[in-house]
């Protein structure tokens, strides 16, 4: 699964929002390498930046400095076309299920979105309805009761299942996760990073979690980034990382993990 | 949309709007169907006409029959018809003023009133301070004075087309009374005549549809100026941004009545049209629509359902048009209702001014205030000319007004009761 070759890679990416005395540095001088095939998790508290460089690699934000390397050339997006273009290849999902759709379009405009996307356009709509039938059952949707509803009517874990089957439409090659499962209860939790994993196996792309739960990320990933205050402080695979934290900001994030059997050390909150 | 719908119309203040102003409308439509006259044909001469039936005297005559009817009072009110109270008082003062003794005048009794009259009065004598103008006031006065008391019919005479004398041809007695109805021609005029001799309900139905149309033309170009400078300048933002704002800013500083006054009277009368005029206002009153949806934008254009549109390959109008627009139509729709009220008064102002389009055409709710305050109506106390218009132009905005605060305590979730 795992393979040598970099897909992703940025040196120096900065974003800076705001001028002079307003000035926050939300994403400071980080330098990545994500390979083709491995589950790499971005980690760190809130207002560490991740969500920023999220959406910078994704291209809805333009980093202030810095390169974005994409399959080993230089990132352009700067037309409409090329955004496209680049968007067949990275997609993402996000951490609300509930504001992640437009409460105006129903489900079937939403998947027919991503079918044309691939372009499947101008397929028959029998086709279409096939591969809509086939993207909601792999999570375990029915698409027959779907059809005609909005995502509203959805619960948040069944919302975040359609985001999947839509990532099951697009295949692309990387997907970015943005907490995808922090808005969801325990019992989901599972059942949507096992529909993630399988998706990883089924399309062969790249997934990166952006997390601040370090569980998830042990759980899930080959490669941890830990991020603080815009910067990645430590990185490498998930056991040296996690079991062997070397900075003392990992350690905190590992002690921060709730715990059943143990006390909870409230300390370092 | 259903829910939405059922949600608005459970609002007391936006049905009372609405019914108001669907009155309006209809009345707008139905009337002219039925009173079919042009709007702004003269069909008097004199102005000012009080309202009330007229029946033409003429045909009353020829009316097919005459009914007798006795009654007790009629008299009383005839005599009170030609020869008012204010009447009586100069008279008495005339009689004092000659030195009749003031006892002796008693000013209920006709009879012994004008026996007096006749008596001492002379149009030669002059009382100390009396000027001219009374003078031929008691002249005029004595002489329709004449056969008051009389019970004797009217006669009407005819001229013999041979001889060329008058010969007798009927006579109307004072017991005779005719069915309006049975008259070939009398009018109705609801609200009177203008100063021009028009009748002014046609006429202000008239306006207020030329009136409600100049604010939905108004209405509807300010809010797409507004809505379009709007989205684009709050999506896209960056330098396009930075240029609509200053353009924005510019406006908001320059004041909007002054630009309208300025902008109408350079267009020059003969080319406003209502239709201009309604474009004018348009072009002078988007800014606050374009600054409150450049705001709105502003706060969705990060939500996340703008992303995945995004990420879906969606064009940037694409994205206006289905992830951002609907998120603001309720308060877009809001705004229109509020353009297309303000809209209205701010024709009705620049009519007023006589910068309005020009008289020729059409009426409107602005033109008329501006004839009836050119011909002094205020002044004059015919309350017809302008009342009116006035309560038309209050109950347009009021209905309007009101639709507008019930659509904002069904949306505006701040507001609920």
């Amino acid at each position: 699964m795992k393979s040598d070759k970099v897909i992703l890679s940025g040196k120096g990416v900065t974003k800076i929002f705001g001028f002079g005395s307003n000035k926050t540095v939300a994403v400071d001088h980080v330098d990545f390498s994500f390979r083709e095939g491995e589950v790499i998790s971005i980690v760190g508290e809130s207002g560490s930046g991740k969500t920023t460089l999220a959406k910078i690699l994704l291209g809805l934000l333009k980093q202030t400095e810095g390169e974005i390397y994409f399959d080993g050339q230089l990132r352009d997006i700067r037309s409409h076309s090329k955004k496209k273009a680049y968007w067949q290849n990275i997609q993402a999902i996000f951490q609300d299920p509930f504001s992640s759709y437009n409460v105006f379009r129903k489900i079937d405009a939403v998947l027919l979105d991503c079918i044309r996307m691939r372009g499947g356009g101008r397929l028959p709509y029998d086709k279409k309805r096939e591969m809509m039938r086939e993207a909601c059952s792999f999570v375990n949707l029915k698409f027959d009761e779907l059809t005609n509803k909005y995502p509203f009517e959805l619960s948040g874990g069944q919302q975040q299942r359609l985001m999947i089957a839509r990532i099951f439409l697009l295949k692309p090659k990387i997907l970015l996760a943005d907490e995808p499962t922090s808005m969801i209860d325990a019992c989901s939790r599972a059942t949507i990073l096992d529909m993630l994993m399988d998706l990883r196996n089924e399309v062969g792309m790249t997934p990166i979690f952006i997390t601040h739960d370090i569980g998830l990320a042990y759980y899930v990933s080959d490669t941890v980034y830990i991020m603080e205050h815009g910067k990645f402080v430590e990185s490498g695979s998930a056991d040296a990382v996690i079991l062997h934290p070397k900075k003392q900001y990992t350690q905190r994030l590992l002690s921060d993990v709730p715990k059943l059997h143990e006390e909870w050390d409230l300390s370092t909150v | 949309m259903k829910l939405m719908l059922k949600q608005v119309f459970g609002s007391g203040k936006f049905v009372i709007g609405f019914v108001i102003f669907l009155a309006i409308l209809l009345t707008v439509v139905i009337y002219p169907i039925f009173v079919p006259d042009a709007p702004l044909k003269i069909i008097s001469r004199g102005t000012f006409l009080s309202p009330g039936i007229y029946v033409n005297l003429y045909d009353s005559i020829d009316s097919a029959t005459r009914y007798t009817l006795i009654t007790d009072d009629a008299e009383a009110r005839r005599v009170a018809g030609r020869l008012s109270d204010e009447d009586r008082a100069k008279m008495r003062e005339w009689l004092i003023g000659n030195g009749v003794d003031e006892a002796e005048i008693d000013g209920a009794d006709t009879a012994q009133l004008l026996d007096l009259w006749e008596l001492n009065f002379d149009p030669t004598v002059r009382l100390p301070g009396m000027t001219n103008a009374d003078r031929n006031y008691y002249i005029r006065l004595t002489a329709s004075l004449e056969g008051l008391l009389s019970t004797e019919g009217a006669t009407i005479a005819s001229t013999n087309p041979e001889t060329g004398a008058l010969e007798q041809s009927d006579i109307v007695n004072q017991t005779d009374y005719v069915h309006v109805n049975e008259v070939a021609n009398s009018r109705l005029f609801i609200l009177g005549t203008d100063n021009f001799g028009r009748d002014v309900l046609t006429e202000l139905i008239s306006a207020t549809g030329v009136s409600l149309t100049i604010g939905f033309v108004a209405g509807i170009v300010a809010t797409s100026i507004g809505l379009v400078l709007g989205l684009v300048s709050g999506y896209v933002g960056g330098m396009v941004d930075q240029v609509i704002v200053f353009i924005m800013n510019l406006f908001t500083v320059i004041p909007t009545f002054v630009l309208l006054i300025l902008i109408s009277f350079s267009i020059g009368q003969e080319s406003r049209g209502a239709f201009t005029i309604a474009v004018v206002i348009g072009l002078t009153s988007w800014v606050w629509t374009s600054r409150a949806v450049r705001a709105q934008v502003i706060s969705l254009r990060n939500r996340d359902h703008v992303n995945l549109s995004k990420l879906s390959g969606h064009s940037i109008a694409y994205i206006l048009a289905m992830d951002i627009l609907p998120y603001i139509a309720s308060y877009v729709v809001m705004a229109l209702i509020l353009q297309i009220s303000s809209g209205i008064l701010a024709e009705a102002g620049l009519s007023i001014l006589g910068l309005g389009p020009r008289t020729t055409e059409v009426p409107t709710l602005g033109l008329m205030l501006n004839w009836a305050m050119i011909y002094q109506a205020h002044i004059l106390n015919k309350w017809w000319a302008y009342l009116p218009i006035i309560l038309v132009i209050a109950l347009i905005s009021f209905s309007m007004n009101l639709m507008n605060t019930g659509l904002d305590q069904v949306f505006n979730p701040a507001l609920r009761d």
